[in-house]
């Protein structure tokens, strides 16, 4: 255990007493007492050892020249740094020196990239396999529900109404005008199949799209090393041409809201060709 | 000029339930006479192998894989179908909607969710009262 100290201390703090080549007991407990300090002894340390005699050399040369002598250097040492680290490394550097260190901030993108990559990739089979179609396989009993529902309603409509005939005039008017609203509300399946087509389609394409990007971070990945980056085209230039309104762009199904234009609008539309 | 109860109607649209719904609220309305297809590529050949016989086509736009717009365009174009009277009934509700129906040559245009006076009162501006 002493031999591993002693070992550990004479890598740790060198210079300090070994001007001479010759170190005192109390030299070495001095010695091996800073470097505990400085970094725990441990016979897996990659602690580096400092080269002692070429140091010592020095530093008698500068004795012997009258220079006084520096302040005691702290150990250079060099161990596996974390990714956290580099980045108080980098910040530390920015701040002192004002300039930056490219490399460390290149590693710190690149592994803010990896852990990204990683996260869609993992995604993937979850939204793949088992979200998107559990979402669009409710959303099509929705829509088939609605359906029986709406058509077993109809059908007891279609029941009254074949029924008006053996009523007065007055009762069969009332009937047709109740069996009227209910064939409007039914309307409502329609429009609803229509809504749930968008969210499927929405789902599709999320699900495209990450299929995509994974695949594109993929093959990035692979040819990072090898190909130039592609300058990607520049936004403005991509919209800078007026786009033509064509058949697709028209079909959105049912608006939301405010975006929903009403039947009186719509009328108003069509009166200004007139 | 009276319109013709008996006339035939031609109701086009992928929803079965919406095709339903419009043939009751026709007949509640007197027109006994309807026809169904449930996208513009039938509609057009019903159309054709009639002769141009309907006296009404109400179509919804958003159908495969003809759509109504297309179904609009193609019974524009054909000497024997132009005559006829095109409302379109749609959920497709933005002016550039509008304006693209109106150009292709529809009669009138009817946004869904409708009801029952909204069909009538478009089908009179169109046939003439009823």
């Amino acid at each position: 255990m002493a031999g591993r100290k002693s070992k550990t201390a004479t890598a740790g703090k060198p210079q300090r007493k070994s001007s001479s080549g010759a170190k005192t007991a109390s030299a070495k407990t001095k010695a091996a007492s800073a470097a505990r300090k400085a970094k725990p002894a441990s016979k897996t340390s990659s602690v580096k050892k400092a080269p002692v005699r070429k140091t010592a050399a020095k530093k008698t040369a500068a004795k012997k020249a009258g220079v006084k002598k520096p302040a005691a250097k702290k150990p250079v040492v060099k161990k596996a740094v974390s990714k956290k680290t580099v980045g108080k490394i980098t910040a530390v550097k920015k701040t002192r020196g004002g300039k930056l260190d490219v490399h460390a901030e290149l590693e710190r993108l690149a592994a803010y990239i990896d852990a990204a990559k990683r996260e869609i990739a993992d995604i993937r089979p979850d939204v793949k396999e088992d979200l998107l179609p559990t979402a669009t396989d409710q959303l099509d009993a929705v829509v088939e529900a609605a359906a029986d529902a709406t058509n077993a309603i109809m059908d007891s409509c279609e029941v009254v109404e074949s029924v008006m005939g053996d009523v007065s005039a007055e009762v069969s008017n009332t009937l047709m005008g109740a069996t009227t609203k209910i064939y409007e509300a039914c309307s409502f399946q329609d429009i609803t199949g229509q809504r749930i087509g968008k969210v499927v389609t929405a789902l599709k394409t999320i699900e495209k799209r990450i299929d995509t990007l994974v695949e594109t971070l993929e093959a990035d990945e692979a040819d990072s090393r090898k190909k130039p980056v592609k300058k990607p085209v520049a936004k403005s230039a991509q919209t800078d041409e007026k786009k033509e309104i064509t058949d697709e762009d028209l079909l959105e199904g049912p608006q939301l809201g405010d975006k929903a234009k009403s039947q009186a609008e719509i009328d108003d539309l069509l009166a200004s060709f007139d | 000029m009276a319109v013709d109860m008996n006339m035939n109607v031609l109701i086009v649209d992928d929803y079965k339930t919406m095709l339903r719904i419009i043939r009751n609220l026709l007949r509640q309305l007197g027109f006994e006479n309807v026809d169904e297809a449930t996208d513009g590529t039938e509609a057009l050949a019903k159309l054709k192998e009639s002769g141009g016989n309907f006296g009404l086509v109400i179509s919804d736009w958003n159908m495969e894989p003809m759509t109504g717009i297309e179904l609009l365009r193609h019974v524009r174009a054909d000497d024997k179908l132009k005559h006829i009277p095109f409302i379109m009934v749609t959920a497709e509700s933005k002016s550039e909607n509008v304006i693209a129906a109106k150009e292709a040559g529809v009669s009138n245009y009817i946004v869904k969710p409708f009801n029952a006076d909204t069909l009538k009162s478009k089908m009179v501006s169109v046939l003439g009262d009823f």
